[in-house]
């Protein structure tokens, strides 16, 4: 199994490999995204104090998640890529930024529309929402970083550390319902406890989440592809594989 | 079925501007992202093959 990891942590190798792992995740994108749609606002029933302006959380739940989630593994890899100096490591990590950044905006957004009907405001400066939109400000950070520094090598390791030192942001996110008194509801779905929704609701949820999941992988792999190219365009292979 | 009609669908309780709001701007970045990444892929393509048969 790791003589198989050693082989794909080249790029020449992981090249082909993402390529034709591309449509099966898009497909299954789209699949998980319509049966989601289709739970999400035809199988659902209507909330019985938030009406349909409750139906923003098929989109606001599964957005939150992945732009924490992929921040850990955006962290991961450019971790991986300081302690093992990896070329792909650094790659893959420039490839999730711009994906965790979309779902971070998409959170805050989705999240200030829904917010204006139920609390009767658009933003406010607690705690759940302030440390999403400082994550907003990591990955911006993060993008810049790399794109400021010319040495593509150097740019990974840099912006590592600071991927790195924004990971303590992840869990001040996720437990700020609990340490502070915050506007924003606590969790509805925990492991350890029974889902505070009804099942319709939380199938469909749970449907856009893997929707999320399959287009954040595809979507990555489709622009770590463009980063190999870019980066090893003066490679013999490159130039075999672009023929 | 939640909806008598396609009117009623739209109209989504009245809270269409919130709800229609953040899935009409969550499909624009989706569909842009898409449209970038897709941008790039063929422009270091087209790149590349250039350099190569120079």
């Amino acid at each position: 199994m790791f003589s198989a990891l050693y082989t794909y942590a080249s790029p020449q190798a992981f090249y082909p490999l993402a390529g034709r792992m591309i449509p099966w995740f898009a497909s299954a994108a789209v699949l998980f995204a319509a049966a989601g749609l289709y739970v999400g606002f035809f199988v659902a029933p209507t909330d019985a104090t938030q009406g349909e302006a409750y139906r923003i959380i098929f989109l606001h739940v599964p957005a939150a998640w992945m732009s924490m989630f992929i921040y850990l593994v955006m962290a991961g890899w450019a971790g991986l890529g300081l302690v093992l100096n990896t070329r792909l490591s650094g790659m893959m990590a420039s490839a999730l930024a711009p994906t965790g950044a979309m779902f971070t905006f998409l959170a805050l957004w989705s999240g200030a529309l829904w917010g204006r009907p139920t609390w009767g405001t658009y933003w406010v400066w607690d705690a759940r929402l302030t440390s999403e939109l400082i994550l907003l400000f990591l990955y911006l950070g993060f993008i810049a970083l790399k794109e400021a520094i010319e040495d593509p090598r150097r740019a990974d390791r840099a912006s590592a550390i600071l991927a790195l030192v924004g990971v303590v942001n992840v869990p001040i996110i996720y437990f700020s319902v609990q340490w502070w008194n915050t506007l924003h509801q606590g969790a509805s779905v925990s492991l350890t406890a029974a889902p505070k929704m009804a099942a319709t609701m939380l199938a469909g949820m749970l449907l856009m989440v893997l929707a999320a999941w399959m287009y954040s992988i595809a979507v990555s792999l489709a622009r770590v592809r463009a980063i190999i190219l870019e980066r090893e365009r003066d490679a013999a292979w490159v130039r075999e594989a672009v023929a | 079925m939640n909806w008598g009609s396609f009117a009623e669908f739209v109209a989504m309780g009245g809270y269409a501007p919130f709800v229609w709001g953040s899935y009409g701007v969550a499909a624009l970045c989706i569909a842009g992202e898409i449209a970038l990444v897709l941008r790039r892929i063929k422009k270091i393509r087209r790149a590349t093959v250039r350099v190569a048969s120079a």
